[in-house]
């Protein structure tokens, strides 16, 4: 990952923060990150707004961290099966990984993700937290 | 169309591991000049140059390799890199394979190279994470020892794994390291030192984990017709397939395995007429230990959930039933990422040939070698053979 400027950020606004992706408007698939092309050949969308609830399917724990993150460390990654049928990688907060379980619930909480290096500029996005 | 058959008559491959009385360039360098003399050819029979490299730009300030390649040996042929992340060195063998089937070249040579250790470990961590999504896995957070730990964690959750197992595969790779002398770990490990060594991604150690690694190597490819001209025992191309799938490992309907593995190994073998009974060695993708057990079921060198238990029981090691990774892998003989597939088909040729010494399977006449561009969006599968296909 790299640094990100200004303008990468505000491209991303729908789906990195809002949770926004698309559904097929031919067989009514959904897609969370958006999609261009439907494997059932269909190439017109609509938007679509996702729950930010899911399962977790699997997890773990990163000791060692890229470059941005190396002050973060140890943090929980895992991918979620969204209730609406996509699946995402994201991290796992406010728990320990000892904690969590294959298959428990979880939601989209809007969180910090680092700080940039030389601007100190702030980077949020979406990350998980499981719900007991 | 009918295709040319494709023979292997030259390999070269420079010592893995922390090279630091060489760049990049005196590391490619090297294994192409190597691969030329065991050829025994000069550079100007080369018709076709490929490069397989994933970060040269970001580890060494240079992009470009293709003119590098070339201007090494004086050429003016052309050269061409190739990236696809850790399968950067199988995608350039094909390019290679590609133009001599074709009738384009009639000798190519393929290079792979990575220098990695001219940076930090973080800047490496960083860089790496480019083969994954930048936007789903690389800005959240995500690692390649974490993203094969999610992997393993639904691979556990489904069939059961033990520590033991897993471990396991990691020893007999440093056993075979220990026997190979470009190898980057020339030194045997126990199961303590796996569960010992420092925590990455639970429940991947430090010793799950292949390493950073420099290193290069080269194979001089021909139109088998005229291989014997230049080479007593040329190994032959029987079959080779590539296969995709999604760029993010959360997109996969599937966690615990590799679909493009199963599907490049399906082309491959069907191409070469031979079934999974036929192998004598695999070299696979064993970045993590993990990646070698999903890799042996994706092959399907054993049922789904078994491979943990082959390898428990010994039978791996290369002198066992299916010998896996001779070289050590990218666990013990190291991960120059742009250079281990390459490596493979030279480990898998030194073998065919009867050339690789203390880890020599007994009559090797059918290879594989198996190579994953990141957490699986790329897989070329190439099988070898002693005699003409
Ligand atoms: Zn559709």
């Amino acid at each position: 990952m790299f640094e990100e400027s200004a303008v990468i950020r505000w491209r991303k606004y729908t789906d990195r923060y809002r949770l926004i992706g698309n559904a097929c408007k031919a067989c009514g698939e959904t897609y969370y990150p958006a999609k261009e092309q439907c494997p059932c050949g269909g190439k017109e969308f609509a938007a679509q707004q996702f729950s930010g609830k899911g399962r977790l399917l699997t997890f773990t724990e990163v000791k060692a961290a890229p470059e941005v993150f190396e002050s973060k460390t140890p943090y929980v990654i895992g991918i979620v099966k969204l209730d609406e049928g996509p699946k995402v990688g994201a991290q796992i907060c406010d728990a320990n990984a000892g904690d969590l379980k294959i298959g428990q619930r979880v939601e989209a909480v809007f969180r910090k993700f680092y700080a940039s290096g030389e601007t100190g500029v702030l980077h949020y996005g979406t990350k998980f937290r499981p719900v007991f | 169309m009918v295709e040319r058959k494709v023979a292997v008559i030259g390999v070269g491959i420079t010592r893995f591991g922390e090279v630091w009385e060489k760049g990049l360039r005196q590391l490619l360098a090297e294994a192409e000049l190597q691969a030329l003399a065991d050829a025994r050819i000069n550079p100007e029979k080369v018709d076709m140059i490929f490069t397989g490299n994933m970060c040269g730009g970001e580890f060494a300030g240079q992009e470009h390799l293709g003119g590098m390649a070339s201007s090494i040996l004086n050429l003016n042929v052309a050269s061409t890199r190739v990236e696809g992340a850790c399968a950067s060195g199988s995608l350039a063998f094909r390019q290679g394979l590609m133009a001599i089937e074709s009738g384009r070249a009639d000798m190519v040579l393929v290079n792979g190279v990575e220098k990695m250790t001219d940076v930090s470990t973080e800047h490496v961590t960083t860089g790496l994470m480019g083969a994954g999504d930048e936007e789903w896995e690389g800005f959240q957070g995500f690692t390649f020892p974490g993203l094969y730990a999610l992997m393993a964690k639904a691979y556990m959750n489904k069939f059961g794994l033990s520590r033991k197992q897993l471990a396991a595969v990691a020893v007999k790779n440093h056993f075979h390291g220990a026997r190979n002398p470009i190898a980057q770990y020339r030194k045997e490990i126990t199961l303590d030192d796996v569960y010992k060594s420092m925590m990455v991604a639970e429940p991947l150690t430090l010793l799950d984990c292949s390493p950073i690694t420099d290193g290069a190597a080269s194979v001089v490819l021909c139109n088998a017709e005229t291989a014997k001209q230049y080479c007593e025992a040329p190994v032959y191309v029987a079959g080779s397939g590539q296969a995709s799938d999604t760029l993010a490992l959360a997109e996969r309907s599937e966690l615990h395995h590799v679909k493009a593995t199963r599907l490049a190994k399906t082309q491959a073998f069907a191409q070469a007429k031979i079934t999974v009974k036929d192998l004598d060695l695999v070299e696979v993708h064993d970045c993590f230990t993990i990646a070698e057990i999903m890799a042996m079921e994706d092959l399907g060198l054993c049922g789904n959930g078994k491979a943990g238990r082959l390898v428990e029981q010994g039978q791996t090691y290369f002198d066992g039933k299916t010998p896996v990774n001779t070289s050590g892998g990218l666990k013990a003989c190291g991960h120059p990422v742009g250079a281990t597939g390459v490596k493979q088909v030279v480990e898998v040729v030194q073998q065919l040939q009867g050339k690789a010494g203390k880890r020599q399977v007994k009559g090797a006449e059918i290879g594989v070698t198996h190579n994953v561009g990141g957490s699986g969006a790329t897989v070329v599968v190439n099988v070898f053979k002693r005699g003409l296909p």
